[in-house]
């Protein structure tokens, strides 16, 4: 089955259209990569799939389950009780992190968990150290965000998001607020939960992460899907467009 | 009248004082938060009804307030006041007084708050209710503990201007004894009383603000 289904979406800010039809979607398992140039509406997109942002059209389906269906050109969205149970289904990790700077790392990872899910205390902390240890932090489990490195406290980030238990996450650009030798550690973490089956959409400026970890990319390019294929096929497309933003990167076809 | 006598006659001044004070911030504190919730709310009406509530608040003098607050039931709807009214009277005024100013503190701090600490939240699905007492309204209070600061010790001398109803705290308290026995002495020790009072506050806020200083 489908994990994520989006059709159609449409989103536009002040008469610009942001996102112009776009469709995408995610069986689970798979690791799907989105690049393209800056303003290009990747963020929307992911924003929309996450419901930070309403679609002004189009369907959002986990799980065969509608967020919201496109009626008469507008997308309708479900009623609370519905949002609240597929809101389950996904996390998101942002590029400039969002942890919570009064709590500690462990707090952080843990108080969704114990006051949303409302789990046992006990389960709860065994996850959120076994999730710290695979970040490579047990040892910084009472420390503050403001003590972490960048690269640190977005291993917390991505932690605090598993502590969820998401069947998808979500990352919009994980590593461009780190310096480039944090980077890495990143990816590595991501490149991991890729090898774990974690079904993950990214969007990034590393092409060669992306290249490595998807099952598929996208390229985007002004609110419109350009291509959509195998990460071998894309780095050796034909599209002019395609071929113009890869070039950037010194990574084209030739 | 001996030192003693005069002292102790204070000290029913100073604790008055010090009830005003307590009482002032038990209320206009939570009530400042619930102004700063209609002046930011969605409904235009609300919101405008916040505005000009603070705007009449900080507008206009607390002196002036207090009579209207005091006086205003007799005036206006002819109801008698009773003198136990008058300790009532005090703690109104005051506390509607500087719920305004507490209310357009706790606005700044909240407005300052970025945007992704709402939208990480919700992505973690916290309610709006636990959004705002689990990861905003904390970090709120980190923030506006200066600003805080600065009006609780305001305060701390403006209970001195409920002596315009002639209700007896320390201010008046020391003014009738200084005139009865045409000695400096009560309006000294008040001097004293106010400015320890204030050192006291300051020292504690400040050990509030090094509590909170273990993040960023
Ligand atoms: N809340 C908003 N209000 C108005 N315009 C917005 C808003 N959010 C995004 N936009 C506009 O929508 C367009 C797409 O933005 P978006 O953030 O999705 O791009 P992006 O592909 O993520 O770019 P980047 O690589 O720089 O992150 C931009 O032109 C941006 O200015
Ligand atoms: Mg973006």
């Amino acid at each position: 089955m489908k994990l994520l289904e989006m059709h159609h979406v449409k989103k536009s800010f002040d008469g610009n259209a942001v996102l112009k039809q776009i469709s995408l979607s995610v069986e689970e398992g798979e690791v799907v990569s989105i690049i393209g140039p800056s303003g290009s509406g990747k963020s929307t997109l992911l924003r929309c799939a996450t419901l930070l942002e309403t679609m002004d059209d189009g369907d959002l389906y986990y799980l065969g389950e509608a967020a919201a269906k496109s009626e008469a050109g507008r997308a309708v969205y479900a009623p609370s009780e519905s949002i609240k149970k597929i809101e389950r289904q996904f996390g998101l990790v942002f590029q400039n992190f969002n942890l919570f700077p009064h709590y500690s790392v462990l707090k952080n990872i843990m108080d969704a968990p114990l006051h949303v899910q409302k789990r046992d205390k006990a389960e709860v902390k065994e996850e959120a150290m076994r999730l710290l240890h695979k970040m490579g932090l047990s040892d910084r489990a009472n420390a503050y965000p403001c003590q972490l490195s960048g690269g640190q406290q977005q291993r917390v980030s991505i932690a605090r998001a598993l502590a969820m238990k998401p069947k998808i996450l979500f990352f919009d650009e994980p590593t461009s607020a780190l310096d480039p030798e944090l980077t890495g550690e990143i990816l590595k973490v991501i490149t991991d939960l890729a090898k774990e089956n974690m079904t993950m959409v990214i969007v990034t400026h590393e092409m060669y992460f992306a290249k490595d970890v998807s099952d598929r990319m996208i390229f985007m390019d002004q609110g419109v899907i350009v291509e959509e294929t195998t990460p071998d096929a894309l780095f050796a497309s034909e599209n002019e467009r395609t071929r113009a933003f890869l070039g950037k990167y010194h990574l084209g076809g030739d | 009248m001996s030192f003693e006598v005069m002292m102790r006659q204070l000290s029913g001044g100073m604790f008055t004082t010090i009830q005003i004070f307590v009482l002032t911030l038990l209320f206009s504190l939570p009530l400042g938060l619930l102004i700063a919730f209609g002046r930011m709310s969605k409904h235009a009406m609300l919101r405008g009804a916040a505005k000009i509530y603070i705007s009449i608040m900080r507008g206009t003098p607390l002196m002036l307030q207090l009579l209207v607050v005091y006086f205003g039931p007799y005036y206006i709807f002819g109801i008698g006041i009773t003198s136990s009214y008058r300790a009532y009277a005090v703690i109104i005024a005051f506390a509607v007084n500087y719920a305004a100013y507490f209310a357009e503190i706790y606005r700044g701090g909240i407005e300052s708050m970025p945007a992704g600490q709402y939208e990480a939240a919700k992505v973690l699905g916290y309610t709006k209710v636990q959004t705002f007492f689990r990861i905003i309204f904390p970090q709120v209070i980190k923030r506006i503990l200066p600003s805080v600061t600065n009006e609780v010790i305001t305060l701390v001398k403006d209970t001195s201007l409920a002596f315009s109803i002639a209700y007896v705290e320390m201010f008046t308290t020391a003014k009738a004894i200084a005139a009865s026995q045409k000695s400096m002495v009560p309006l000294m020790a008040a001097g004293i009383f106010y400015y320890v009072f204030n050192f006291v506050v300051a020292a504690l806020m400040e050990v509030w603000e090094k509590k909170l200083s273990y993040y960023r």
